[in-house]
């Protein structure tokens, strides 16, 4: 209370006591926060610029979602208005913008807004600083607003940039005019894509300008002098490659580039690597990125300082390519060897990408990864060995090389458990493919991973077990021996009920079994399904946000939603090929094990999914969307999205032509979510034809806490697009943004009607009309199944019409669209045809529209 | 972003903090531990090394990045996100530990110690919000002079009988 007082003193002394006590005790006790908002308020209008000035420090340094609500509105105002004092304007600016990063929903966009930009041109340069800054944070959300700022910022920059260094008298720093606004307009400048001609050429002057200064001899000795003249010259060269549009411009960037890698200033150094990260990435540079590449790997070699190894480790993976590979892969092992423990793991997932990613010789890849167990078997995460295999079985060329190999790493004495792992696992499969040879027979085979075993985890010595039995197939001469090691106490006694299980168990099965049960139970492994390396992801989510997320809780999370998906549509079912019996005994429990070649089993596409590239930040619709999208359109219930942070999943009812859907939004992270809004946005199109209501969320999402969205759905006549589902929160401070589009489709709104084949045919006449019909001729792009195929008919929502068509492998169905206005009869029959693995869908109904967009959508799902 | 700075001898004063998450936790101990981390990483490394940090977990993830300069037996560290420019933030501090020579006429560690307050004002009026305020050292030295010009008058009107109360 007395804080209150004070902050309502007359004198600056009190005031500024008052204001300290405020911003250091936050909390938002409702009682006092009126009294504290309405001193803030009154200073504010007061027109005293030191009283204004305390007022607008203090909001900005509490920046809470209350000051927010209070001030939001008011400082605008005083932004923009024509009396405000400088040095008012500036703090204004900024304050401006630590609400707008708190809480963006509540700072108004309006007329103001044409007026800020405007400020561009003010007179002074400590309000343009503050104003680029703000303008920039607000054209990263609303790009066409603050369109106009563009040829502003390139204009005022061509000031700075041509001003002789005494022209700007205080704000030249070490004769460098205005370095932090010159780096602030840089920065506006790479929120847009390059602008048009007449601009453009006065910007590239600019640029070019920069470049030209330096090379240039100092003005002076001091750093700050460099400094503030680099500071300049690295923005500069991020936009340029940020616009990625001038050829020119960006050789010379990646030549003034190379020049500081080898400069003597350490911070120079490591700011080059780091921009020549994101300029090999350009098709126009990369090949001139890779002429520095021996420097850089005497970078990695020489350099004192770890963050200056780990940006060489970067640029390192970002220029390899094929032609580079192999060179790249050896400098990294090598410096491994000697890397510091911090970055080792990443180390370890970037070769083992590399090494995937241009292997054109697979005995050279898996020669790479054994070293890579054996240099820092500590740090090859469980993903990496779960890739190696997954190659190794899917190419039949390499597994005698690697059975060979990894017989010979596990000679050597000490071997890492990893190692045992994957040689074990290798050696089960393949290991009849090296027995011919006589150092190599199967009981040499067999002593040799029985010497490692008492020394293994209990995880590792399960996986040997079910080697083991694999070797009983494989090896019917060696079978006694096993058994007799199954037999023996320590297995059949043991202390771990998964190890005693697995002894047991197959301790019976090689006894009881015949030859051909064995065989067939044992058989090899099946090809694992093609997909996006989990290495990848792996490295994905280091390099994101959320470093924290344990990867153990993801798989859990994630199994646990494959269960937990309300109803296993019957596709799913079907889809499920007899996997061999040994898949899960092999404890190989993260990969998905099914022989799945055929249709997008849930689980299946939602790991391709998850892992699916996300480079694009800026993309309208997160990654895999599409896919995802896809998968709803013959059933109601899974999870729609999911990435190392949210997870999105849905469950939905429709009758007639209402519908309800419950959209789930799971925090996969330990962290708050902040301001969490999710939005439903429909296209004015849409709007009118479709009417959806949603309940705000609760704006906190407790780490690893749930909340559900109702959003109830009428369809007042037929529609073509989906709605998209915006989501934003602030996650450890970075704001997120994610589209995906929701499956609220048309067929959703189907009744299933029976009928005879003579009432279809009947009808199906009636609508003979060349309007009502689509015709879609399409390949299969799963297997041709019968079963899967009437599921998702049935799943699509219309009735599956059995012995109606005269062709008993046509599918025939039919169904009523129900909408608010009208009703939509429809009837659709497919036509397989398996010698040409094709498909003909035919739609007939009453409405073009409807029978095409109901054509496209199904036609996808086969 | 916060400002820290600390001497040799694991004395340090955290000066300014303003980041989401040290806000929402409120807690005295985080931002202990923070600054014990903070010093951890900066003082153990050598001359010539770079000036950057790749941010620790507790100063929020990758995105965050330690900037720090070595003054004789002073380290100066700003903790910023990726929308500042490295050097950028560097020169910052240059030119903040010239405006406090500037304000305290040849600034020794001693003076920052014991007028905490005023080294707090300065920063104060270059950076607000956890955001780059002014740069413009002249202009920081003149409000500064203006406010102790404003504390002087008012100090005088305290010794002097209130009467307006």
């Amino acid at each position: 209370m007395e804080a209150v007082n004070l902050l309502s003193s007359n004198r600056y002394t009190e005031k500024q006591i008052g204001y300290l006590f405020i911003s250091v005790l936050v909390n938002s006790n409702s009682e006092l926060i009126r009294l504290i908002n309405n001193a803030i308020k009154n200073d504010l209008a007061s027109r005293n610029p030191t009283f204004m000035g305390l007022a607008l420090h203090c909001i900005a340094n509490v920046g809470s979602r209350e000051m927010a609500e209070a001030f939001a509105g008011e400082i605008p105002k005083i932004l923009v208005a024509g009396d405000t004092m400088d040095s008012v304007k500036q703090s204004a600016a900024l304050c401006l913008l630590r609400l707008y990063r708190t809480s963006p929903d509540l700072v108004p966009m309006g007329d103001w807004t044409s007026r800020v930009v405007h400020l561009l041109n003010d007179q002074h340069l400590g309000v343009v600083t503050a104003a680029t800054s703000l303008i920039t944070t607000l054209a990263q959300k609303n790009p066409e607003e603050f369109k106009t700022s563009v040829s502003l910022a390139v204009s005022r920059l061509s000031r700075i940039v041509t001003s002789a260094s005494t022209d700007l008298q205080d704000y030249t720093y070490y004769f460098v005019p205005a370095p932090w606004l010159s780096v602030k307009l840089l920065r506006l400048l790479q929120c847009y894509p390059p602008p048009d001609p007449a601009v453009r050429g006065r910007l590239t002057e600019c640029l070019e300008t920069i470049l030209n200064k330096a090379q240039e001899p100092p003005k002076s000795k001091k750093v700050q002098h460099s400094n503030a003249k680099n500071a300049v010259l690295f923005e500069a060269i991020s936009l340029i490659i940020h616009h990625d549009s001038e050829p020119n411009l960006l050789v010379r960037a990646c030549n003034q580039l190379g020049q500081f890698l080898q400069h003597r200033e350490t911070n120079l150094r490591y700011l080059a690597l780091e921009s020549m990260c994101t300029l090999a990435s350009s098709e126009f540079s990369h090949e001139a990125v890779k002429t520095h590449i021996e420097t850089v790997i005497n970078a990695l070699k020489t350099e004192r300082d770890v963050s200056v190894r780990q940006r060489a480790v970067d640029l390192l993976y970002a220029m390899c390519d094929r032609s580079n590979a192999q060179q790249i892969v050896a400098e990294m092992l090598n410096y491994l060897e000697t890397a510091d423990y911090s970055i080792r793991e990443e180390i370890v997932l970037k070769v083992a990408i590399l090494a995937e990613k241009y292997a054109v010789d697979y005995t050279w890849y898996v020669d790479t990864i054994l070293n890579l167990i054996r240099i820092a078997g500590d740090y090859v995460s469980e993903e990496v060995w779960y890739r190696v295999i997954q190659i190794v079985i899917n190419r039949d060329d390499v597994q005698g090389y690697a059975a060979k190999t990894v017989f010979e790493a596990l000679q050597a004495p000490a071997c890492h458990e990893n190692l045992v792992k994957v040689g074990g696992y290798i050696l089960g499969e393949f290991g009849n493919l090296i027995a011919g040879d006589p150092r190599s027979s199967p009981l040499i085979q067999f002593n040799l991973l029985h010497s490692k075993f008492h020394l293994c985890s209990v995880p590792t010595r399960a996986l040997l077990l079910s080697t083991y039995i694999k070797f009983v197939n494989l090896f019917p001469e060696i079978k006694i021996t096993i058994q007799d090691v199954l037999r023996s106490d320590s297995q059949l006694k043991n202390a771990d009920v998964e190890l005693q299980q697995r002894a047991v168990e197959y301790l019976r099965l090689s006894t009881i079994a015949s030859t051909d049960i064995l065989a067939t139970v044992l058989e090899e492994m099946p090809p694992f399904p093609e997909r996006e390396s989990s290495i990848l992801a792996k490295l994905k989510k280091k390099k994101g946000p959320s470093t924290v997320t344990d990867l153990e809780e993801i798989k859990k999370e994630r199994s646990s939603d494959m269960n937990g998906s309300a109803e296993p549509t019957p596709v799913n079912a079907s889809n499920v090929s007899t996997p061999s019996p040994s898949a899960d005994l092999l404890g190989l429990g993260a990969v998905p094990l099914t022989n799945s070649a055929p249709a997008p089993s849930s689980s299946g596409s939602l790991l391709v999914d998850v892992f699916s590239d996300s480079s694009s930040v800026a993309a309208p619709l997160a990654p895999g969307s599409e896919d995802n999208f896809a998968r709803f359109i013959c059933k109601n219930n899974g999870v729609l999205f999911e990435n190392q942070l949210l997870q999105i999943g849905l469950k939905s009812e429709f009758r007639q032509n209402l519908g309800r859907m419950f959209i789930f939004y799971g925090n996969k992270t330990s962290t708050q979510f902040l301001n969490f809004t999710p939005t439903v946005i429909c296209s004015d199109e849409l709007q009118s034809s479709l009417n959806l209501q949603t309940k705000p969320v609760d704006p906190i999402v407790d780490g690893g806490a749930q909340v559900q969205q109702v959003v109830n759905i009428e369809c007042i006549s037929d529609f073509m697009d989906a709605p998209i589902l915006n989501i934003q929160f602030r996650y450890g401070g970075t704001l997120q943004n994610l589209s995906v589009k929701l499956p609220i489709t048309l067929n959703k709104f189907f009744q299933p009607t029976e009928m005879s084949s003579q009432d279809f045919f009947q009808r199906w006449k009636q609508l003979s009309s060349p309007k009502q019909e689509v015709q879609n001729i399409f390949k299969a792009k799963h297997p041709m199944d019968t079963e899967i195929t009437k599921a998702k008919i049935i799943g699509f929502g219309s009735a599956l019409l059995e012995e109606v068509d005269p062709n008993p492998a046509n599918f025939v169905g039919a169904g009523i669209i129900h909408t608010k206005t009208i009703q939509i009869g429809c009837l659709l029959r497919l036509e397989p045809n398996l010698q040409a693995q094709m498909y003909r869908l035919t739609l007939r109904t009453s409405k073009e529209a409807v029978s095409q967009r109901l054509c496209e959508l199904l036609s996808e799902q086969f | 972003s916060f400002t820290g700075l600390a001497n040799q001898t694991f004395c340090t004063v955290l000066l300014y903090k303003n980041s989401p998450s040290l806000k929402t936790r409120e807690s005295e101990d985080i931002q202990q531990q923070i600054i014990r981390e903070t010093f951890h990483l900066v003082s153990k490394r050598d001359e010539n090394v770079c000036n950057f940090l790749e941010g620790g977990l507790l100063i929020g993830g990758s995105d965050n990045k330690l900037i720090y300069r070595h003054y004789a037996t002073l380290y100066f560290v700003f903790c910023v996100d990726s929308s500042e420019s490295e050097l950028g933030i560097l020169d910052l501090i240059q030119v903040f530990v010239e405006t406090l020579d500037k304000c305290f006429e040849n600034v020794c560690e001693l003076d920052l110690i014991f007028h905490v307050d005023k080294v707090h004002n300065i920063l104060a009026e270059m950076v607000m919000g956890g955001m780059v305020l002014e740069t413009n050292m002249n202009e920081i030295v003149t409000q500064i002079d203006a406010q102790n010009k404003l504390e002087k008058s008012e100090t005088f009107i305290f010794q002097s009988p209130r009467q307006d109360r």
